[in-house]
């Protein structure tokens, strides 16, 4: 028996694959549980009521009711809803970047008096609850004549997000001031170096705003329950939410629904997933 | 005599300390013969321009409301016809005489007391497992952040489903384990736990900023603790964790403000906002919406507004004073 060699469970090269491989079970344990809910929702969705009420539930359906999804469609106006949350959500899109990035590129290229004590001030209402300065707003829109109309969902996108302003002035300081001197040696001012400059550098953390942006409008249920009574002008999440008070617990239904209503979040995911991901790493990067 | 002098050499001191830049400027006045603002001036102006979106918005949408609901709190205004000035009387009914306020309060912490500890520790696990180096890590990355973009109706209604009592998801596998899974959103001991549950669901939404971080951590420091022979555990516990306190910390203050405002999953939950059995989802925020938008008590919910914002900045400060204890900044703390 040699003493120096050792046994096979002691070597580095089993050892790092059996550490592999406890992280990878973990990891594949830790997806099955966030799948699971995902592929329930399907799997409602294309059920029988029948199904859907037996005891115990089927995991995989036995028929595959794909009309389930054309008869919800058709039980309320989806297509309309779908229409107006689009609208609302493309024109705070468009808002958010536009302004964001304006007010983001001050803060980070131009320099101003009292502009730390602004951006401090701006840091600070991060810190204000939402919820605090939801009664006074409704209560201006609503002297405004606001209510029912979409201005009060779309229109405080134009005045900027502290939370925008700061992912993007974090991203714009990382920017060389080199290529704004050139081209302020050129004649240009502040507002062509934006457009022409600063945009085009900055697309990344744009879109990582975009994203956010429009799937922050999607899933938002707060304003418009608020602010739109008519049920023309729902968006669909209160669509949804109105929806179940027509089908009561015809679960089929309501989970067809649903699965449609995420499907274009989930789309957006897929294919922006590096932005998502670009839009988090600038927020860490700088608190760290 | 003698001011007049001091002062004309004042002048000229000034003129000399002029910047090359500013003198050149000065220049071009006199070629263009016309006035032209002087450089800082017009950045100052240029600056304030085009933050100006944000300073209105601010001024319009955050502080002008945040005012005027202070002021309101005070009175008995119900939007439409009545403003009169009633002293605290909101503030000694909220604590006095609101039953429901306690509760919802109570709910309110019972909330935050669980999801910000089991998020932030969820989050730090995730991350940390999905810092290694596996095959197939980036398709792990994005299974476990999907369901942080995830929200809204469909989101609430499919959990309703899956905590329905008989033949939803999460009893049928309790079952297998033997357990006899409650009744959840039906008992009032078990609506609460049933949100906390939900909300972990998405818990891979904190990972993304922890993974950044822990992506940050110097390898050499782990390089010196295994020639001293540390362990897993004392590699984690003595260098991870430590490097990455100052985003728990913003992980903590920033989850706590977002738990305090539990608003749309109970609404939705608790059948339009009725506050579920025995009053057991009535969050705090909700009770501010039933008597803002249902009862159009104005002068009230304003009050509720400002306890809340009260609570929400002691917190804060809270934190921030314990921070200095157990937050590790690399490169000086700046004390």
């Amino acid at each position: 028996m040699t003493l120096a060699k050792a046994k096979w469970y002691e070597t580095k090269k089993f050892r790092v694959s059996f550490k592999a491989w406890i992280i990878t079970f973990f990891l594949l344990a830790g997806s099955l549980l966030v799948l699971l809910p995902l592929w329930w929702m399907v799997s409602t969705s294309l059920k029988s009521p029948q199904e859907i009420a037996q005891y115990p539930p089927t995991f995989f359906p036995r028929e595959f009711h794909f009309s389930n999804y054309l008869e919800a469609w058709q039980t309320a106006p989806f297509t309309r809803w779908a229409m107006n949350t689009l609208f609302i959500a493309t024109m705070g899109m468009i808002g958010s970047v536009l302004v964001n990035s304006l007010v983001a590129y001050s803060f980070a290229k131009i320099r101003f008096k009292g502009k730390n004590i602004l951006f401090i001030i701006i840091l600070a209402t991060m810190l204000i609850p939402g919820f605090v300065t939801l009664v006074p707003q409704y209560i201006l829109f609503s002297k405004l004549g606001w209510v029912n109309t979409y201005l009060p969902l779309i229109v405080p996108a134009f005045f900027g997000s502290a939370f925008f302003i700061f992912l993007l002035r974090q991203f714009m300081m990382t920017i060389p001031n080199e290529l704004m001197e050139a081209a302020i040696l050129d004649g240009a001012g502040h507002l062509q170096i934006w457009w022409h400059i600063m945009l085009p550098l900055t697309k990344p953390a744009l879109i990582a705003v975009a994203i956010f942006s429009f799937n922050g409008s999607w899933n938002d249920l707060l304003g418009p329950l608020l602010y739109l009574n008519d049920e023309r002008m729902y968006t669909l999440q209160i669509g949804l939410q109105t929806f179940r008070g027509t089908v009561q617990t015809q679960w089929h239904y309501l989970m067809a629904m649903s699965v449609t209503v995420l499907l274009p979040v989930i789309a957006l995911f897929f294919f922006f997933q590096r932005y998502f991901i670009e839009g988090a790493n600038i927020n860490s990067g700088t608190k760290g | 005599m003698r001011v007049n002098q001091t002062g004309a050499a004042g002048k000229t001191i000034v003129n000399e300390m002029k910047s090359p830049e500013e003198k050149d400027h000065d220049l071009s006045v006199v070629k263009k013969g016309r006035k032209k603002m002087p450089r800082g001036k017009k950045e100052n102006l240029i600056g304030y321009l085009f933050i100006s979106p944000w300073l209105i918005g601010f001024l319009g949408l955050t502080l002008g409301p945040m005012l005027f609901s202070l002021y309101a709190s005070f009175t008995n205004y119900n939007i439409t016809s009545r403003m009169d000035f009633i002293g605290f009387s909101n503030y000694k009914r909220m604590f006095q005489f609101d039953d429901l306020f306690t509760v919802s309060l109570w709910n309110t912490i019972y909330y935050v007391a669980f999801t910000v500890p089991l998020t932030t520790v969820g989050a730090i696990l995730i991350a940390v497992l999905l810092n290694q180096k596996i095959k197939g890590m980036s398709i792990f990355r994005t299974v476990f952040y999907l369901p942080a973009v995830l929200s809204g109706v469909g989101v609430y209604f499919l959990w309703m489903q899956m905590l329905s009592p008989s033949t939803g998801l999460v009893n049928t596998i309790l079952a297998w384990f033997g357990i006899a899974g409650p009744a959840w959103l039906f008992d009032p001991e078990w609506t609460k736990p049933a949100l906390i549950l939900m909300k972990m669901w998405s818990v891979g939404g904190g990972m993304l900023l922890y993974l950044a971080s822990l992506q940050g951590v110097s390898k050499q420091m782990y390089e010196a603790a295994l020639l001293d022979g540390a362990n897993v555990f004392h590699r984690f516990f003595y260098i991870t964790l430590p490097m990455i306190t100052p985003i728990i910390f913003f992980d903590i203050v920033t989850s706590t403000i977002g738990s305090f405002q539990v608003f749309q999953e109970a609404y939705v939950m608790s059948q339009s906002g009725d506050g579920g059995p025995a009053n057991s989802l009535l969050f705090y925020n909700l009770h501010m919406w039933n008597n803002a938008f249902e009862l159009f008590d104005m002068g009230y919910a304003s009050a509720m507004a400002w306890v809340l914002f009260i609570i929400v900045l002691i917190l804060t400060v809270f934190h921030l004073y314990l921070s200095k204890k157990w937050v590790y900044y690399e490169g000086g703390d700046g004390r």
